[in-house]
């Protein structure tokens, strides 16, 4: 079974998509690093090799968490599955 | 003589270098003509043009004379000729290379001319090649070399697999006593506290976040918006990095999960301290940060990339290593280890780490880079701010 996406700490709210043929309605299996524990997932969008997917429903204004840490906010809502990009993810710095 | 050792050239100041480079050095960008001409006439000399030494003054000029001074210097490089517009600023020059008892001589332009300027510095420059070409490698120990780091056009693979790739190899090798050096200040942006955490006491802590804040100042003071597509840049943005906050936590994972730094370092400025990691305060972009690190004294630089940066230094030979299996198939020819494996899950860390130092030992007993072999030799200078 390939592992189509991976998350960095137990605490983070999305994964990387590491292989090419994520698509709408795709059955993903992930890895959860700090953990090994292994996660499945429907993809609700086409989200390319290292791209991020939301692992469940984020709010506007959430923290995005990755590597255990804040790394931006979200600027619209997020539903499980949907690819997490600028267009829905701004920093905080700068 | 422990489990890692390499092959390199001792100079005559006790450090090692990789390569044996007789660098043809302008002091300035009048000068480069000269300089290219001079290499051009003696096969195997190496000439570093670049834009800058005019009418620097200040920090700037510091600056400039320590990064030329220190690429002299580095240990890759056996013999130094140096062309310069006048006489006074080249001396300088001269005398700073000196110090570490290599051969060294430097020419002025001026009253002179470029033909007969050439002809003079061309015949030392065969002098030196004929000399350094004689020069045998010994077996040295790993604690005798300086690895510096830096990472570009990253994307989400480079956090997950060949960024931890590097910290991996620090791990292992830093309490053997190799000397190393990470750097990127504005590209640690939302992990400056992790990295913080890391330093090995309170006050080289402090003085990385006094470092730090002087960075952001800069930005904050020239921003006109959100640095999106510069910093993340265009390329980590398709690539996925989407926040400069999620570029920095991955970037850090190339000092490794438990390596502290033992002191922090003035661009260009050579480790004073004993062996350990160092913090360099430089740019995040890959030329001038390999520039920076090579002018420290560092001799093999270690290069994780993401969607493949094919970045090169004349003087410190870059090796890249990537987990991105689409950049691994497209960008082979740039690539020296493939970690792509991490991402199957085909590879532990630990391995890869251990094939990372593997092609790094290879690299400096004389395996010539994807880079070296493609050319690359991106020598760039960093300017503080505006000549006078």
């Amino acid at each position: 079974m390939p592992t189509h996406f991976i998350v960095h700490d137990k605490a983070d709210t999305v994964g990387v998509v590491v292989t090419e043929d994520v698509q709408p309605g795709k059955d993903l299996t992930g890895w959860i690093m700090e953990t090994d524990e292994t996660v499945v997932l429907r993809s609700l969008d086409t989200v390319p090799l290292g791209h991020k997917i939301a692992l469940g429903k984020i709010k506007a204004g959430d923290a995005i968490i990755k590597y255990g840490n804040d790394v931006g906010r979200a600027v619209a809502d997020i539903g499980e599955g949907h690819h997490v990009h600028v267009h829905n993810l701004k920093t905080k710095r700068w | 003589m422990g489990r890692y050792q390499f092959s390199g050239y001792r100079r005559e100041n006790g450090r090692v270098g990789i390569r044996n480079h007789v660098v043809i050095l302008p002091l300035d960008d009048l000068s480069n003509a000269a300089a290219e001409a001079v290499a051009n006439n003696i096969k195997g000399t190496l000439a570093l043009p670049h834009a800058y030494g005019r009418l620097q003054f200040g920090e700037d000029l510091e600056l400039f004379f320590r990064t030329l001074i220190g690429t002299g210097s580095n240990p890759n490089v056996a013999a130094c000729v140096v062309i310069g517009i006048e006489p006074g600023w080249t001396g300088r020059i001269v005398d700073g290379i000196a110090k570490t008892g290599k051969p060294v001589e430097g020419f002025a332009i001026e009253g002179n001319g470029d033909i007969s300027t050439i002809a003079a510095a061309s015949r030392k420059a065969k002098e030196f090649l004929q000399w350094a070409t004689e020069k045998q490698r010994e077996v040295c120990a790993i604690e005798e070399l300086f690895v510096s780091t830096k990472c570009g056009e990253s994307d989400t693979t480079s956090g997950l697999g060949s960024c931890p790739t590097v910290g991996n190899l620090i791990d292992k090798l830093d309490p053997l006593g190799v000397t190393s050096c990470f750097g990127e200040t504005s590209e640690l942006t939302g992990a400056e506290a992790a990295c913080a955490s890391r330093a090995a006491t309170k006050e080289v802590s402090d003085r990385f976040l006094q470092v730090f804040r002087a960075y952001q100042e800069v930005i904050d003071r020239h921003k006109t918006s959100d640095l999106s597509e510069s910093q993340p840049t265009k390329g980590n943005i398709i690539g996925g990095l989407t926040t400069i906050e999620e570029k920095a936590f991955g970037n850090l994972q190339k000092i490794g999960k438990k390596t502290k730094y033992i002191d922090v370092l003035k661009p260009a400025e050579a480790p004073g301290k004993r062996p350990g990691l160092y913090y360099m305060d430089t740019p995040s972009a890959a030329a001038e940060c390999i520039t920076l690190q090579a002018a420290a004294g560092f001799v093999v630089h270690l290069f994780p990339t993401g969607q493949g940066n094919v970045i090169g230094n004349p003087i410190e030979p870059v090796i890249k290593l990537t987990a991105n299996p689409k950049t691994a198939r497209t960008m082979s020819e740039h690539i020296d280890l493939d970690v792509s494996g991490l991402l199957r899950r085909e590879m532990k860390l630990d391995e890869a780490g251990d094939r990372l130092i593997d092609v790094m030992l290879r690299t400096c007993n004389g395996r010539l880079t994807c880079a070296e072999a493609l050319g690359h030799r991106e020598f760039v200078l960093t300017k503080l701010y505006q000549s006078a």
